[in-house]
């Protein structure tokens, strides 16, 4: 039984301001008093008022608290809803509670200066209420589509609005839906894949804990388009809150008809399913996920036949990364000029990144593609942390170029990223500031994969193995030249030999690391 | 308690007795006590129909599914790059140094269990790390060993309040 709710303001300044780690607090201190069936909590409102942020709303009796510390959302979890006393040196004045918190606030894609098409919702609406979401123009985009469009006509749209997958690689996504929609074979399926489990990226876990129900409606419009009628979210064994929300918005959806049989009178039915993963980084992969679906151990399977082929049960898949998903309603609602308007000619639209590391703030940034990684450090970011200088980011996870000064100026697009020998990937931007060991970066990284591979392939099992071990005898000042010219053969060996994109891509720091700051791998080598 | 078989047939139902939902059953099952025995995994052979071999093949790919006894409290320290970079090397040692133990083990009381964990997208306040359910941000060295304090101030706590009850319960029949 839920008896109260706790929001949390989610907007980029409470987020800047710690508001993640005091809801992190929050849920913790709940757990530690046996709470948490009873008490749930979301992020939501804005607040016009920025001196009281981050709050934390209290309901049924909507106290307002602000601005809280991790500390104090402790406090008022064991005041307020323990033991059931108001927590009064933390409320907010009553004439700010009264007239600035507005729960459905007004839309704003001004707030830091963002173009927020993917997270324009996410921390102004309840994630609970599927009423917020259609009062935000929800579900409006698949009426329309039921209504006036083919499925045809939804495809074309998507083909046009050139929108391109951000799981990583940047595939043209009506491209893989016309793949699937060509199939002689009329089961079809449609995956999303919400794995996410590469290192410093967490943007679909908050478009989905933000805004759930864009994500179905992108499914279901993925599912009109390709003939499917029944959609699979493939989602990381850890994400426990993000799982619980989905279930509940897709429960909502069904209810009001714009999920399951017949959606809103027409002959399309749309069925969703969650399915949890149990922690495994290669089930990101969109083979070893299918495998894993299907409850097996999350292996790759050789490609061709790719899923748009033989995916889920051997049947033709479209399988697509929760930010594609997210960006399908808006396409469709608005057009594919609209959508080619914004971010660059070869890279429509917007990318959401998530900025880490030595930065002054740390979270979610959604701008337009093309957006140089200068700009997203020193506006979104405010900068490198206390005043030091830019040494080096690391753009797209664990499995990401280490990019050094010169390459802050590139418009970043999935092309003139790849241009560059780097990659976008899932959007993680780890800015390192002039006091980072990059020979103790590329070792935590190779740990990573050495952990995460999956074993399938000896190329990818023992050379992570082996690369950690040189880089372990580099970090300790133990290794000779010879051992820095074996890491350079194996990272390339293990790059050209193995069976998928794990391997591939695990020596990229190494390789890439040693082309811009071979000199600090040659400071460490034994006299 | 439930026991293992009733456990297994419980979770079993929840999600139908369907191969496609053994990693599913798996991961939930593994959270009623921490980890799985061959006890359960046999239980799940037999009502998925699936060989034992498979059920144990998949079991042991995943890192939430668990095939040995775990502490009463697992810590799973997050050691990717992007908790790395903002201090994460110090907290790990102040970890193995609080705990007396290394990481991937379990103390001698069977208290603690110390692990480690690939990234859970709480790099915006990293240093990271996860108590049972529980997520930590921003650990410092001192704030890692606060939170360690709290737990054991708790079990204490939980320890004589189940004394006291004991006492009581005897001085009733008295
Ligand atoms: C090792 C590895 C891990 C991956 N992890 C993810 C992931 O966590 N999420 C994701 O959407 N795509 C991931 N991908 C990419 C998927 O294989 C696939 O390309 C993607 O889901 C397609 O969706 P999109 O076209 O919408 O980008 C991964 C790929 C590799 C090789
Ligand atoms: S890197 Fe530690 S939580 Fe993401």
């Amino acid at each position: 039984m839920i008896r109260s709710t706790i929001l949390v303001s989610g907007d980029p300044i409470s987020l800047s301001r710690g508001a993640e780690e005091t809801k992190l607090a929050i849920e913790a201190e709940l757990s530690f008093y046996g709470l948490e069936d009873e008490v749930q909590v979301g992020y939501t409102g804005r607040v016009n008022r920025t001196d009281v942020l981050p709050v934390v709303v209290v309901y049924p009796e909507g106290t307002v608290y602000g601005p809280v510390t991790p500390r104090d959302g402790s406090e008022i979890v064991e005041e307020h809803l323990y033991k059931g006393r108001v927590v009064d040196h933390l409320t907010v004045a009553a004439e700010i509670a009264a007239a600035e918190i507005d729960t459905l606030g007004e839309l704003s894609d001004t707030l830091y200066g963002q173009k927020r098409i993917v997270l324009r919702r996410a921390g102004l609406i309840d994630p609970y209420s599927i009423d917020d979401y259609i009062a935000e123009d929800g579900y409006f985009a698949l009426a329309t589509a039921l209504t006036d469009m083919t499925p045809d006509d939804v495809l074309q749209t998507v083909k046009n609005s050139n929108l391109q997958g951000r799981g990583g690689a940047g595939f043209p996504t009506g491209l893989k839906w016309s793949f699937v929609a060509q199939q002689a074979e009329p089961t079809r399926y449609i995956v999303c894949n919400a794995d996410e489990s590469e290192p410093g990226t967490f943007k679909d876990r908050l478009i989905i804990e933000g805004d759930p129900h864009s994500v179905l409606e992108g499914m279901a419009l993925s599912g009109y388009a390709v003939g499917a009628h029944e959609g699979w979210i493939y989602i990381r064994g850890e994400y426990v809150m993000a799982r619980d929300i989905l279930n509940r918005a897709i429960a909502q959806a069904e209810e009001m008809n714009l999920l399951g049989d017949g959606i809103l009178g027409s002959d399309f039915s749309f069925h969703i399913h969650v399915h949890a993963g149990a922690g495994a980084y290669i089930c990101g992969e969109e083979t070893a996920l299918l495998n894993s679906l299907e409850g097996q151990r999350g292996i790759p399977r050789i490609r061709p036949p790719y899923p748009t082929v033989s995916g889920f049960r051997g049947m033709p898949t479209v399988v697509n990364n929760v930010e594609t998903l997210a960006n399908v309603a808006p396409i469709v609602l608005n057009g594919a000029d609209w959508f080619r308007a914004i971010g660059t000619n070869r890279s429509p639209g917007t990318k959401v990144y998530t900025m880490l590391g030595d930065v002054n703030i740390t979270g979610l940034v959604e701008t337009p593609m093309g957006t140089t990684l200068r700009e997203i450090i020193d506006i979104y970011g405010g900068g490198v942390k206390d005043g030091k200088a830019f040494k080096a980011a690391q753009t797209g996870g664990s499995s990401g170029t280490i990019i050094p000064a010169d390459l802050l100026d590139v418009p970043m697009d999935f092309a003139s990223m790849q241009e560059k020998g780097a990659g976008l990937g899932s959007g993680a931007l780890l800015v390192c500031d002039e006091d980072t060991d990059i020979v103790d970066l590329a070792y935590v990284l190779v740990r990573f994969f050495m952990t995460e591979s999956c074993g399938k392939c000896t190329p990818c099992r023992v050379g992570n193995v082996q690369m950690l071990e040189s880089l372990e005898r580099l970090r300790k000042g133990m290794a000779r030249r010879s051992d820095l010219e074996r890491l350079e053969e194996i990272a390339d060996f293990v790059q050209q030999s193995s069976f998928c994109g794990l391997g591939q891509a695990a020596p990229v720091p190494i390789l890439t690391g040693l082309r811009y700051f071979r000199d600090e791998f040659e400071a460490r080598l034994r006299a | 308690m439930e026991d293992v078989i009733a456990a297994t047939n419980r979770i079993i139902d929840k999600y139908g007795a369907n191969s496609e939902s053994l990693v599913e059953i798996l991961r939930e099952l593994n959270d009623v006590g921490g980890y799985l025995t061959t006890e359960h995994l046999a239980q799940a052979a037999k009502r998925l129909r699936v060989p034992e071999s498979k059920v144990a093949s998949v079991a042991s790919f995943y890192s939430l599914i668990s095939l040995e006894p775990m502490g009463r409290h697992v810590i799973r320290f997050c050691q990717d790059a992007p908790c790395h970079v903002v201090g994460g090397r110090e907290v790990w040692e102040a970890l193995e140094h609080e705990l007396g133990i290394p990481f991937g083990e379990t103390t001698l009381d069977g208290e603690w269990s110390l692990m480690t964990t690939s990234c859970i997208g709480a790099c915006a306040v990293g240093p990271v790390m996860m108590v049972d359910e529980d997520i930590y941000g921003n650990l410092t060295p001192e704030r890692a060993r606060e939170i360690i304090a709290r737990y054991r101030t708790a079990s204490r706590q939980a320890a004589q309040s189940a004394e006291r009850a004991g006492f009581a319960a005897q001085g009733g029949q008295e």
